[in-house]
């Protein structure tokens, strides 16, 4: 945890000294590719007004998270359950999934209107395909011997549901959700491009329309932090939730 | 065991996609006693054990599973394989009352309990799986089993996955344990075979066959010379088999 921690702070210092020399090297104008230190000036004299819109981003994305894993969990659990699901459900999902968010994104918000609903929807609707398909896919591998011991057993096919495949299908849906974290602030900034007076897209828009670039970067910089941190939080409490099943790195091959 | 167990015989054809494995076959099990099936890998123990228990074999079965007391068999037995098959996320207690979970009933604690200090895991009842020995997994695998109280036990290789030390306690465990039942167990190894068995038979590609051979009461001292010789005379039949 520690090293990971060191790590990252450690491809983040390279990643900050690379962007200072290339702005030094190339001598580029601060409104075109302003440097590190420069966001920093901008993050720190805006901070209110960051920290405002963020918030804003942060709870539609959490929300949108929370829902989309909860509606995506319910389906692939349906999906198992009823075969007029699967017929009917399956290539809908793909067919959706083939629809660009981006278009979809005006239509809701002139649905939904401009607040936070919009957005929530839109990030539910970018998380739903990577949840409901890890997690079916992770329902339908089960240990086919433990599913012929249940048999013999004389379980029923809904406890067979809920006592093995669930619980063996979870470090699928954890990885389904470690996935969903890293879209859903992407949904969420979509949302918020496509009409709404608050939160980090809006404000990077505006910004950007103003000429503020080193605002943008900021902006920019403090969503993709929350990402990793949305990302790192989400891949413990999946670790958690499946801590039976032992993860192994490359390292041994 | 609230029952007696059944004597049980499987008649009929088995076809793998066209392919005939057995043709015209009739095996019987002797209520209450220890049935061992050996032969050559491939030709299809396993896929016996599971017409037995109505698992799924990938094949086309034509034939009957019939008890000696005409009532139904798949109620009524136990299986067991060479993977312990043990949920990795349920520790030792949870997996040994499985079967009583996933019929929506109440464990008996007690009784559970009991089973797993039978088998020596009463200091092990809250590990999970990954933290036990492999030896240790099949006693819970047991456990589990005799939890079942099926008057059937259907035993797939086991102990064969087990160190020669851990695997002949096994057996004395196993055979303890399941005795009273009506046992039929697949094994590769003619010393398991003369240790445990009151009948041994043969199954290869010419179909069914009983060893003879067999003398005195299981279980028998693995050291004993007439065990040896038993097992010596088996590994001759096994050998001489067509390939
Ligand atoms: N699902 C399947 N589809 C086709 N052939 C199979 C399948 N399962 C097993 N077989 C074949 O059936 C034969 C018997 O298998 P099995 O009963 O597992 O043998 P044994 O337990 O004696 O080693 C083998 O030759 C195997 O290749
Ligand atoms: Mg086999």
């Amino acid at each position: 945890m520690k090293r990971r921690v060191i790590d990252g702070l450690l491809s983040a210092c390279a990643a900050l000294s690379l962007w200072q020399i290339v702005v030094w090297l190339t001598g580029v104008p601060s409104f075109i590719l302003p440097g590190p230190v420069g966001v920093l000036r901008s993050l720190i004299d805006n901070h209110a007004l960051i920290a405002e819109n963020a918030g804003t981003t942060i709870v539609e994305v959490l929300l949108g998270l929370v829902l989309g894993a909860a509606i995506g969990g319910a389906t692939a659990l349906h999906l198992m359950i009823s075969p007029m699901a699967r017929r009917l459900l399956l290539p809908l999902m793909v067919f959706s999934q083939a629809i660009p968010i981006f278009a979809l994104a005006p239509i809701l918000t002139l649905w939904l209107g401009y607040g936070m609903i919009s957005k929530i929807a839109v990030t539910v609707l970018m998380i739903f395909f990577p949840v409901v398909s890890t997690f079916y896919d992770g329902l339908r591998r089960t240990d086919p011997g433990l599913l012929d011991l249940a048999r013999t057993m004389g379980a029923t096919p809904m406890s067979t549901l809920l006592r093995l495949r669930l619980p063996a299908a979870l470090p699928a849906f954890g990885s389904g959700l470690r996935l969903a974290a890293v879209y859903a602030p992407i949904g969420a900034v979509i949302g918020e491009w496509v009409g709404a007076s608050k939160g980090l897209g809006y404000l990077m828009l505006l910004a950007n329309g103003r000429g503020k670039v080193d605002l943008m970067f900021a902006a920019l910089f403090v969503l993709a932090a929350f990402t990793v941190l949305l990302h790192a939080s989400t891949s413990m409490a999946a670790r958690r939730m499946a801590s039976w099943a032992k993860e192994t790195d490359g390292s041994g091959i | 065991m609230r029952e007696a167990p059944p004597g049980l015989q499987l008649r009929g054809d088995f076809h793998h996609a066209g392919q005939p494995l057995f043709r015209d076959i009739s095996l019987g099990i002797e209520a209450g006693k220890w049935t061992c099936l050996v032969g050559p890998s491939g030709v299809g123990k396993s896929t016996l054990l599971r017409l037995i228990a109505d698992l799924d074999t990938g094949g086309e079965f034509s034939g009957t599973v019939t008890a000696g007391d005409e009532r139904p068999v798949v109620p009524r037995v136990a299986y067991m394989a060479q993977t312990d098959l043990l949920a990795p996320w349920l520790d030792v207690y949870e997996n040994v009352v499985l079967g009583v979970r996933l019929r929506g009933e109440a464990p008996d604690r007690t009784r559970a309990e009991r089973l797993i200090a039978r088998v020596g895991l009463e200091p092990h009842r809250h590990k999970r799986p990954a933290s036990l020995s492999g030896g240790m997994r099949q006693r819970a695998a047991l456990a589990r089993m005799l939890m079942e109280d099926r008057p059937v036990a259907l035993l797939d290789e086991p102990f064969a996955a087990l160190d020669a030390r851990t695997r002949s306690e096994m057996q004395e465990l196993a055979h303890e344990t399941l005795r009273g039942r009506t046992v039929v167990l697949v094994t590769h190894d003619p010393a398991e075979a003369v240790r445990l068995a009151d009948h041994i038979i043969i199954v290869s590609a010419a179909g069914l066959s009983r060893y003879e051979g067999l003398a005195g009461d299981a279980i028998r001292a693995a050291e004993a010379t007439e065990t040896l010789a038993m097992q010596s005379g088996l590994l001759r039949i096994l050998r001489e088999l067509p390939q």
